[in-house]
Order: C-alpha cells, then sequence, then structure tokens
C-alpha cells in the first residue's frame, strides 16, 4: 500500500488528469473566441460579442484553474522523480523551457488585456491580444506534446554516463510519434470544446428554440463536430499504426492479444486477464484486427506473450479505455451526422432530441481525452521513457509517508477548488449568452423580454 | 571568470527568480495585507489592481523552475527531493492564491471564504518560498549526488527568520504598489501600515545578515576577507542607507516607496549571490558540475536570447495599459 513507487504514480497521474481537463478545453476556447471576435469585427453584429463575452468568462476559469495546476505539474517532475529529471533534464527540459518561454509568457501576457482591456486597448488591439492568447496555447501543445512524444519514442539523444545527451535537436522535437500525437490532441481539444458549446447551445435551445445567441453556438459547434470528428477517426487510425510500428506492446494490450497471429481477430469486448495470459469472454470478428491494424486480412499482429511478463503494459486496463475513447468518437461522428441531417431537413433548431443528445455529449471529449491519456501512458509502461528508463527507476528518495501526506492534500484541495471552479463554469454556461455584454445582464432572466424583440441581442447597450 | 554556457545559464536563472521575487512579490503582499484591510470594496480594488497581470509575475516561477531543470537537472533533482515538503505546500498554496483571483468575482455567498484563501494562500506562499531561502543557505545534505536528509531538514531558526523576511518585505513591495495605485484615505491607511512593517523588515534583514555569516566559514570569508570587505561593503551600507530613504518615502512620498524597496530587495539578493557563488546546492555542489550539455545549454541560449526581449516588450506593454489610479469601476 506504502510503496512509494505507487503513490507517486498514482499523485502524478492524479494531478496530470486534473490538469489536462483545463488546456484541452482553453486550446479549441482560446481559437473559438479568436474566431467569434473575428466575426464581429467583420459583421459588428453585437451577438457575436455577447457569444465572446460568454466564454471570455467560462475561458477565465478554465484557464486560471489549468494555470494553477500546471505550476504544480513543472515542479512534480522534481520532487517525486529525481532520478528522472536528472537523466532527461537536458533533453527534455529545453522543451518545457521552450515551452514557457514561447507560450506560457505569451498566454499570460495578452490574457489580461482580453480579459479586462477592450474598452482601454480599443478592439482591434484585442482581438490582436485574443490572438496572442490562442497562438500561445496551440504552442505550448506543440512543445508538450513534443517532450510527451520523446518519452514515448525517443530519438536524437546518446546516453552519456547515465543521462540522455541530445545529438540531434530536429530528431528529438520531431520524434517519429511526435506529427501523429500533435494532431491527435489537437483535434481532440478542439472536438472537446465544440462538443461543451454545442451542449451549452443545446441546453438554450431547449429553454428558447429562439434564442438567437444560442443557434450560432449550436450551429457553429455542429459543424466542426461534422468536420472533425470523422477526420479524428481517420488521425486516430494513423496514430495506430505509427504506434504498432514503435510501441508494439501497446497496441497488444490495447487489441487484447496475447498471442501472436496472423490473420487476428477485432476482439470487440472482453476480459483481458494478465494472470491467465489471455482475454476471457472475448466477442470477436475474425482477421478484422489485422485488416484495421496492418491493411491486411492475414497480416501479423504481435502478441503480448513475445514480450517477456516485466515488460508488459497492463491489458485490463488499456484494453478498457482505448474502447471508451473509441466508442465516444464513433458517437461523435455520429452526432456530427446526425447534425448534417437535421439542417438539410431544416431542423436543426427544433429537433428536441438532436438536443438533448448534443447535451449528454457535452461531457464527452473530456472522458474521451482521459480515456485516450490514460491508454497511451499506461499502455507505455513498464517505462517512462520507452526502452531507455523504467518508471520503477525514476522515483525520488523521498519518505513513503510524505507522498501519501502530499496525495491526499491534493485530493483535498483540488476537490475543492476544481469542485467549485467546476461549479461557477457550470453557472457562468447557465446564464443566457444573449445578455453577456449587457452591464444589466445579471439581472435579466431568459424569457423576461418577448422572444420577437429584435433588440434583445443588444440589451443594455 | 569566462562567459560560457553554463555561467550564462547560471546568471539568467537568477534574473528569472529575481524578476519572480519582484513581480510575484507585490502581488502576494496584496493577499499578505488582506488581514489588515477588511473592507470588501477595498479588497476588490486592491485585487483588480494586479488581476491583469498575476498571471504573468508568476509564469517567472516556471520559468525559474524549468529552467532549473533543463539547465542544472542534478540541481533541481535534488532540491527539489531537499525541499518536498515547502514546495508542495507552496503550490498548494499558490493554488488556492491563484483561483481565487477569478473565483472572488464570481462567488455570491462566499467571497469571504476566496478573500481567506487569496490570503492565507499567499502568506503561506510567502513563507515557504522564504524557509526554502534559508535552507538554502543553509545547505542541503547531499553524498554521492544524492539527497540523504530528513524531511524536515528545510525547518530551523534561520530558516523561520528567513520566511518572516519574505513575508514583511512582499508585504511592503505590495503597500508600495498600492500607494501608487491608491489615493486619499486609504493611502494613508496603507503608509500607517507600511511604518511597522519597514521596521520589522530591518531588524529582520539584520538577524539574518549576521546569522548568515556564522552558518559556514566560506560565507564570513567571502564577506570580510581582504580585499572583499572593501569591495563588498556599498551593500550593507547602501542597503542601510535605503531602509533610512524608505522610512522618509512611506511617510511622505507615492511613486519612490516600491522603487526604494526594489532597491533593498536587489541589494539582498545580490548579497545572497554573492555568499554562496558557485554553489548551486549548497554547500559543495557548484553549478558546473551540475550543468546540463553544452549543446542543451546553446539550444536554450538561442531561444532565450530572441525570446526574453519580445516577452519584456509586451509585458511592459500590458502593465502600460493598466497604468495609473485605480477608479472605483474596476476592470472587472
Amino acid at each position: 500500500m506504502f510503496d512509494p513507487d505507487i503513490l507517486a504514480r498514482v499523485q502524478f497521474a492524479f494531478t496530470i488528469s486534473f490538469h489536462i481537463i483545463f488546456p484541452s478545453f482553453t486550446i479549441g476556447l482560446a481559437s473559438y473566441l479568436f474566431v467569434l471576435e473575428a466575426l464581429w469585427l467583420r459583421t459588428r453584429d453585437d451577438t457575436y460579442l455577447a457569444l465572446y463575452k460568454f466564454w471570455l468568462k467560462i475561458f477565465a476559469l478554465a484557464f486560471g484553474m489549468g494555470v494553477v495546476s500546471g505550476i504544480v505539474m513543472s515542479y512534480q517532475f522534481g520532487t517525486n522523480w529525481g532520478p528522472f529529471s536528472e537523466f532527461t533534464g537536458s533533453v527534455l527540459g529545453p522543451l518545457l523551457a521552450y515551452e514557457v518561454l514561447s507560450a506560457f509568457f505569451l498566454e499570460a501576457g495578452f490574457l489580461g488585456i482580453m480579459l479586462f482591456g477592450l474598452n482601454r486597448v480599443g478592439p482591434k488591439l484585442h482581438f490582436t491580444a485574443t490572438t496572442m492568447v490562442a497562438i500561445g496555447t496551440l504552442f505550448s501543445a506543440f512543445w508538450i506534446l513534443s517532450a510527451n512524444s520523446w518519452m514515448q519514442t525517443p530519438t536524437g539523444h546518446i546516453i552519456e554516463n547515465g543521462r540522455a545527451v541530445v545529438q540531434s535537436w530536429w530528431d528529438v522535437i520531431f520524434n517519429p510519434s511526435f506529427p501523429y500525437r500533435l494532431v491527435h490532441m489537437v483535434l481532440a481539444a478542439f472536438l472537446t470544446t465544440a462538443l461543451v458549446v454545442g451542449a451549452v447551445g443545446a441546453w438554450h435551445l431547449l429553454r428558447d428554440r429562439e434564442n438567437r445567441a444560442a443557434r450560432i453556438m449550436f450551429s457553429m459547434a455542429m459543424w466542426m463536430a461534422a468536420i472533425v470528428a470523422p477526420i479524428q477517426i481517420v488521425a486516430g487510425d494513423m496514430h495506430g499504426l505509427n504506434t504498432l510500428e514503435h510501441q508494439p506492446a501497446k497496441v497488444a494490450a490495447m487489441e487484447g492479444h496475447f498471442e501472436t497471429q496472423n490473420g487476428a481477430p477485432l476482439i470487440l469486448f472482453g476480459w483481458p486477464d494478465m494472470a491467465a495470459e489471455e482475454t476471457k469472454y472475448a466477442v470477436e470478428i475474425p482477421k478484422l484486427g489485422s485488416m484495421i491494424l496492418t491493411h491486411d486480412w492475414e497480416g501479423r499482429i504481435t502478441g503480448l506473450k513475445d514480450f517477456a511478463p516485466e515488460d508488459r503494459p497492463n491489458a485490463t486496463i488499456v484494453f478498457w479505455t482505448f474502447r471508451i475513447m473509441v466508442g465516444l468518437g464513433i458517437l461523435m461522428a455520429l452526432l456530427g451526422i446526425v447534425s448534417l441531417f437535421a439542417r438539410w431537413r431544416k431542423s436543426l433548431y427544433s429537433c428536441t432530441w438532436l438536443h438533448r443528445f448534443a447535451l449528454i455529449m457535452g461531457p464527452s471529449g473530456f472522458i474521451a481525452i482521459l480515456a485516450g491519456w490514460f491508454t497511451t501512458e499506461i499502455g507505455r509502461q513498464p517505462w517512462v521513457v520507452y526502452g531507455l528508463m523504467r518508471t520503477s527507476e525514476a522515483g525520488s528518495p523521498v519518505a513513503p509517508t510524505a507522498i501519501a501526506g502530499s496525495l491526499a492534500a491534493f485530493v483535498i484541495v483540488y476537490a475543492i477548488v476544481f469542485g467549485v471552479g467546476t461549479a461557477y463554469i457550470i453557472r457562468a454556461m447557465n446564464k443566457d449568452p444573449r445578455f453577456a455584454h449587457s452591464p444589466k445582464g445579471e439581472v435579466l432572466r431568459a424569457g423576461s423580454r418577448p422572444i420577437s424583440d429584435p433588440t434583445i441581442p443588444t440589451a443594455g447597450e | 571568470m569566462i562567459m560560457d554556457y553554463q555561467l550564462i545559464w547560471v546568471l539568467l536563472i537568477a534574473v528569472a527568480v529575481f524578476a519572480y521575487v519582484t513581480l510575484d512579490g507585490f502581488d502576494l503582499g496584496i493577499g499578505i495585507l488582506f488581514p489588515f484591510i477588511k473592507d470588501p470594496a477595498k479588497r476588490g480594488k486592491m485585487m483588480n489592481t494586479v488581476a491583469p497581470v498575476w498571471d504573468g509575475n508568476e509564469t517567472w516561477l516556471v520559468l525559474g523552475g524549468g529552467g532549473l531543470y533543463a539547465a542544472f537537472p542534478l540541481a533541481y533533482s535534488l532540491l527539489m527531493t531537499a525541499f518536498y515538503i515547502p514546495v508542495f505546500t507552496m503550490l498548494l498554496a499558490l493554488v488556492f492564491r491563484g483561483v481565487a483571483f477569478e473565483f472572488r468575482f464570481k462567488s455570491r455567498d462566499h467571497q469571504k471564504h476566496w478573500d481567506f484563501a487569496f490570503s492565507a494562500g499567499s502568506i503561506i506562499a510567502a513563507a515557504m518560498q522564504g524557509a526554502m531561502l534559508g535552507a538554502f543557505i543553509e545547505g542541503i545534505a547531499v553524498e554521492n549526488a544524492k539527497f540523504v536528509g530528513g524531511p524536515f531538514d528545510w525547518l530551523s531558526p534561520f530558516s523561520v527568520f528567513c520566511a518572516s523576511a519574505v513575508v514583511v518585505g512582499y508585504a511592503l513591495l505590495g503597500t508600495g504598489w498600492l500607494i501608487m495605485k491608491m489615493e486619499g484615505n486609504f493611502q494613508g491607511r496603507l503608509r500607517a501600515l507600511a511604518k511597522p512593517a519597514v521596521i520589522w523588515m530591518a531588524a529582520n534583514l539584520g538577524v539574518v545578515s549576521l546569522m548568515t555569516s556564522y552558518i559556514h566559514p566560506a560565507y564570513a570569508a567571502r564577506w570580510f576577507d581582504m580585499p572583499n570587505l572593501f569591495f563588498l561593503a556599498p551593500i550593507p551600507i547602501v542597503t542601510t542607507g535605503l531602509l533610512f530613504w524608505l522610512w522618509h518615502a512611506v511617510k511622505h512620498r507615492e511613486k519612490t516607496v516600491f522603487g526604494i524597496t526594489l532597491g533593498i530587495f536587489f541589494l539582498c539578493y545580490a548579497g545572497f549571490g554573492i555568499t554562496l557563488y558557485p554553489n548551486i546546492v549548497p554547500p559543495m555542489i557548484d553549478f558546473r558540475t551540475a550543468a546540463a550539455p553544452d549543446n542543451s545549454l546553446s539550444f536554450m541560449l538561442v531561444g532565450a536570447s530572441i525570446l526574453i526581449p519580445i516577452i519584456l516588450a509586451y509585458t511592459a506593454y500590458a502593465y502600460w495599459v493598466f497604468r495609473g489610479k485605480v477608479g472605483d469601476e474596476g476592470y472587472h
């Protein structure tokens, strides 16, 4: 129970799982705010400004929580993973330093103007600030995924005196899995935000179908879902092929294959039993596994038994987290396709069950991101740097009680802070978006004015 | 002393940490002052003066930590392990304090709780930074490049004095900032608060300086051997002069209080640097032993020399946008 390695891993998993939620939301949201402000500047339609202000408040809350949980991450490497820091410092450190210099400062520097500066700097400069913040979030994704990908597929280094030393920065940054991981993650962030925006739009449409701001939100979000979800499925497939090439043990665990075989089936469901070395109760489709992974019906798939027992990731967990991610991805694509159909039938704003579907799908992006993150990170085990350093060698010589104590403190503090923060975000989402830029918006209630009143979007001006 | 990558990076990280200390120092100081200002409207105004910039201020902390990880991995791993408890306490305090900026203005019923979180978070974070500074000066138990001390090594009478010095120092920076930003009665109240803080800080600095010279003979030798005594004497003398000037300024001046306090911070910081050089994990490990390979340091230096001037430019712009006195409407 008080094994320091396990405790340190649980603590890292806990803090990073909380953290990843916020950046993946703010990456998408920053770009959405950029689009909304651009539309406002172009059309001068105040509904876009109202939507901008509506989502800006939510962005500020999510960004704040992302920042504070991120600062924790940057110090946790050293506190809990000293030997890892020493081994990787000269490779990963510069990538993270570039993230701080090119992304964090850019976001933080312009965030103040974005949040509080519209009346001080004017619309054009304010739009520049929004743009800088959006670019900052994408730079941040670039560097952090480069660092993470290097831990998955390390290249461009040599080992000197027990430390990784860089030979080629190009090979380190653009390591083999990086392009796939970056595309998959950024698309996931955009999709996650679209699903949240769509759910909020749907929520307000369910209350009032004529709510123009809600219509715009819902329509934009459904376009994103219809376009990005299918692209994401293709990107995910390509990422999977890349993983098969570089981390076959991970793919074997994801697929629940213990035996190496030609023409392997696709196991839809089952229970991979690590001790018995077989997937129990498997429901499978013959030969489809080989077809998907190798694009050949008789393709050869390596099973977990080809790896020494101490080199195998936990298939029971990875098999299921992978299926949760894929299942949700298919539902997202379905939502997008159904919305296209509703748009064609001119029932996009009146189809109640579609709005309910979109509402239920609101949090699905976060769940899919966490499930995908677990798949890729647990699938990398027992390595912290694939093939170079085992997780068991990476932990600091810290007393187990210190790790357990700080873990307990994290659980309590995060539960309070992020619980309250999420409640505030939901409360902000519940407000009528039409009134977001009205100084008196607080006191106005949805339905307090005739729905046909064309002045509603500019109420309070 | 040749300017090589290792030296450049130790100086750059020192600059990043100093930037953090002064910038986040004054916004932490506002939280430290909260217990003395009860009026919720005034508290809101105080927070509004830093709401647009605190985020950028705190990013220097990430740069300091990230830079240490990248440029001196051994020092990073040893220091973080040795300071496990104060680092985590500081981080959790910063979590509470950071979210309070957003939550305070969103909350109808729990504003007092977030005020408390902001204030306690600021005080605890500042105290932990001071305690770590003290423990750092006292030295870390290292054998064969591994930390061999206990989890509470960082806690000592000396580190408690340092914690107190940092808390009161940040409070003074915060007061100096607010005296610039506020007017009328409230400004007078801030001046009244600053007076005991100056005395407290002067006393604390005296104690810490004297104790430092007793910790290691090498520290005393650095300051008192000839010809160092001659070259370094201006630092304590000028600091003392600045303290007297500060005493005058908190009573009569509006814009100089902040600047003088910054000057005192700079001289103290320089004093610590002079005491410790070239060690990065006192008392045994110097920065060259702990450094990453040159190709990592040079790769980062390319980015740093292009990006840091840009960062300074837009940071200055952001401060300029929000310059001047804070009216009643605030930014929120």
